[in-house]
């Protein structure tokens, strides 16, 4: 975790966990990511996914930063890094409305970080209720002819 | 027409369900205004000057009898009998209260409709030709691909979050009636080298307040390589619009401030890893889709009767003069149904009016409507035999308004009168002008015009491409209207021009006569129209009407 922030509940599967203590290193752009070796790491929406490229396979894990729910900038760079060949875990970190969760989970997220006041404003059972409607949707049908 | 299957009524639902729940939520508190927002705008529902307003969706325009009689049923339930049929095919109810919007959206869900992102940072209702599939000049139908792009975009997770609204438009014919070059993605049917279908792609076009004339960023796109363009077009736009500033946030500034080349490069870079995504090419997924939109058994019908009844009433003459055009099956015709009727709301309909257009539609145009961007409806095919009878039905129900293409055929957003960004007054300004020019009787002698006007900077009503443009703005508390010439919607799409100083609402409609009145002196005929004079003659003798001491001062 982040030093100053008070991020704190980790949504997976639609459930609860608190943030177990991951050291996410915040890097500001590619070159930093050169250096990093097997850890994981935090980037702002603004990153290129292409200059992490060559770096992907041995990163864990990256956190990808939402400043405010309505800047979808992260839901392109997890799509992009995913096209990448990303293997590894993509966490949504920040303002993230349980309404949104579904989105983060087709554009390739696996998991979603909120605050503690967030998580209680908006509790498990609304995320539980998101969860569900992960299928059941356009655009996996005209991709791959999906149900 | 389109009919939802399976997955499209059960995807409605279960849409509905879950606003029902918000709406719940926050009507007992446990949702805030703030946080009920976003959840309400990606359901079509705002809050306005002094109600909620709830738009409706009518993808690319098209309707049945059972939809619009639907649309009635929901303006008589829940709204206070009328509808406003808006420049961007929706149809907005301005009165609901917040607990019944759930059930006017399962409503619609019951005729397959729905009000899913007609508001929001999202891809829009898409749009397209009111003429569709009737009109003799098309290439082919477009609807099919824009109910794919509908498919498409409803609910993509990647794109609910855009920088800013996003808007497309198609036409399948070079007679541009979509004014597609204003949307942000403006697309056009061509033909290629070897004669096949495909897609010419504009970015970047957008009236509002800074208006621009889409660009071409692919001369020629196959079909089947239509949604994976698309969606590189729009992961170039999610990821480097501009997201500091709400007025430049549409694409239209980061084209204009990137360049269209460099855009172009990085889509076209995107575009191959995007198509390998979808297994299915899209001509393969539209072909699924063509069949709904078969056209109908058209029948021969003898003709002698109507040449008749044409010669012997001039109201009938008058009608089909303005309000019919040709089809592409020669028995038949395309009809308007004027929504603006003299001194009226442009594009208002009562329910009574709505069923007596869907009757006649079931009886007399294969059961379809259309509804136009400028805010009137179609009956797309109607037997040249059977005009008498529908034009007397409409009459008896105050719907033979003569008047489509001229003066009094205004577009106008809805302005001060319920809209809260208005700046001004629209439609009582429209009301105003449609009551003084019939009072002259000169609509007909003046011929082609378009008026269009909007009530604030943002442009909804298209003002940037009337041929006479009004814009509506605030100068310190008192309205201020600013006149601009020469636009064009069509597939010469060019902006207006702004003639000089506004108008105050009352120095409007006699600036507008002496504007009207220097046309008439200046144009070489009857056959050349305002546009035409004002291309040939330059702004100068229009300036000249309209501040008529200036033109002293100078002289």
């Amino acid at each position: 975790m982040s030093a100053g922030t008070d991020l704190g509940i980790v949504v997976r599967d639609g459930r609860f966990a608190p943030a177990a203590d991951e050291a996410f290193v915040a890097i500001e752009s590619a070159e930093e990511a050169a250096g990093i070796g097997n850890r994981a790491i935090e980037v702002a929406n603004a990153i290129a996914a292409e200059a992490l490229g060559p770096h992907l396979a041995s990163i864990p894990a990256i956190a990808i930063r939402f400043p405010a729910f309505n800047d979808g900038r992260g839901f392109s760079l997890a799509r992009q890094l995913r096209r990448l060949g990303y293997k590894g875990t993509l966490r949504a970190r920040g303002h993230v409305l349980a309404d949104q969760y579904p989105m983060a989970l087709r554009c390739g997220f696996d998991e979603v970080e909120i605050t503690e006041a967030q998580a209680a404003r908006q509790p498990e059972n609304q995320w539980v209720d998101a969860y569900q409607r992960i299928r059941h949707n356009y655009q996996d049908r005209l991709k791959y002819g999906a149900a | 027409m389109y009919t939802y299957n399976e997955f499209d009524e059960a995807f409605v639902r279960s849409r509905v369900a879950q606003f029902r729940g918000q709406v719940e939520k926050r009507l007992d508190g446990s949702l805030t205004e703030d946080e009920f927002r976003p959840l309400r705008l990606m359901n079509g529902l705002y809050l306005q000057l002094h109600a909620y307003m709830l738009r409706v969706a009518i993808p690319y325009g098209t309707l049945d009898s059972r939809k619009m009689r639907q649309l009635a049923h929901i303006a008589e339930t829940w709204d206070r009998g009328y509808g406003h049929f808006t420049t961007r095919q929706n149809i907005q109810y301005n009165w609901p209260k917040l607990k019944d919007v759930p059930d006017m959206l399962d409503a619609l869900a019951d005729v397959g409709m729905h009000a899913i992102q007609t508001s929001g940072n999202c891809i829009r209702n898409v749009t397209s030709d009111h003429f569709a599939a009737a009109a003799a000049d098309e290439i082919e139908d477009p609807r099919p691909t824009a109910e794919l792009m509908r498919q498409w975009s409803t609910d993509h997770p990647e794109f609910q979050f855009l920088p800013r609204k996003f808007k497309i438009a198609i036409t399948g014919a070079p007679n541009d009636r979509a004014v597609v070059k204003s949307h942000d993605i403006g697309i056009r049917m061509v033909r290629g080298d070897n004669g096949e279908v495909g897609y010419e792609i504009s970015v970047g076009g957008g009236l509002g307040r800074s208006p621009f004339v889409g660009k071409v960023i692919r001369e020629f796109l196959p079909k089947a390589d239509l949604l994976p363009y698309l969606e590189s077009i729009m992961q170039v736009y999610n990821l480097s619009g501009r997201r500091d500033n709400k007025y430049k946030a549409r694409i239209k500034i980061l084209v204009h401030e990137t360049g269209l080349d460099e855009i172009r490069a990085e889509v076209e870079e995107l575009f191959p890893q995007i198509r390998e995504e979808f297994t299915h090419p899209s001509d393969e997924l539209l072909a699924a889709i063509e069949p709904h939109f078969a056209p109908p058994a058209f029948v021969e019908k003898p003709l002698g009767d109507y040449e008749a009844a044409l010669a012997a009433d001039p109201l009938l003459r008058s009608f089909v003069e303005t309000n019919v055009v040709a089809h592409k099956h020669p028995s038949y015709a395309i009809v308007t149904i004027s929504l603006k009727p003299v001194g009226g709301t442009p594009g208002d309909a009562t329910a009574e009016q709505m069923r007596v257009m869907a009757d006649i539609a079931e009886r007399y145009s294969h059961d379809e409507l259309r509804i136009s961007h400028e805010q009137n409806v179609i009956l797309p095919h109607v037997a040249k035999a059977d005009l008498p009878a529908v034009h007397a039905a409409l009459r008896d129900a105050g719907l033979g308004t003569a008047n489509v293409g001229l003066i009094s055929d205004i577009i106008a957003c809805p302005g001060m009168d319920y809209c809260a960004l208005a700046t001004a007054r629209s439609i009582p300004i429209a009301q105003e002008i449609s009551t003084r020019f019939n009072e002259l009787k000169l609509e007909h002698e003046i011929g082609q015009m378009k008026i269009k006007i909007s009530g604030c900077i943002n442009a909804c009503g298209h003002h940037h491409v009337g041929h006479i443009g009004i814009l509506g703005l605030d100068r310190a508390g008192v309205e201020n209207y600013q006149i601009t010439l020469g636009g064009d919607g069509a597939e010469t799409m060019t902006l207006g021009e702004r003639a000089g100083p506004g108008f105050s609402a009352e120095e409007l409609v006699p600036a507008l006569e002496r504007l009207i009145d220097a046309y008439l002196k200046v144009r070489r005929d009857r056959q050349e129209s305002f546009l035409e004079a004002y291309r040939r003659l330059g702004v100068a003798p229009f300036k000249a009407a309209l501040y008529p001491d200036q033109a002293k001062d100078a002289a």
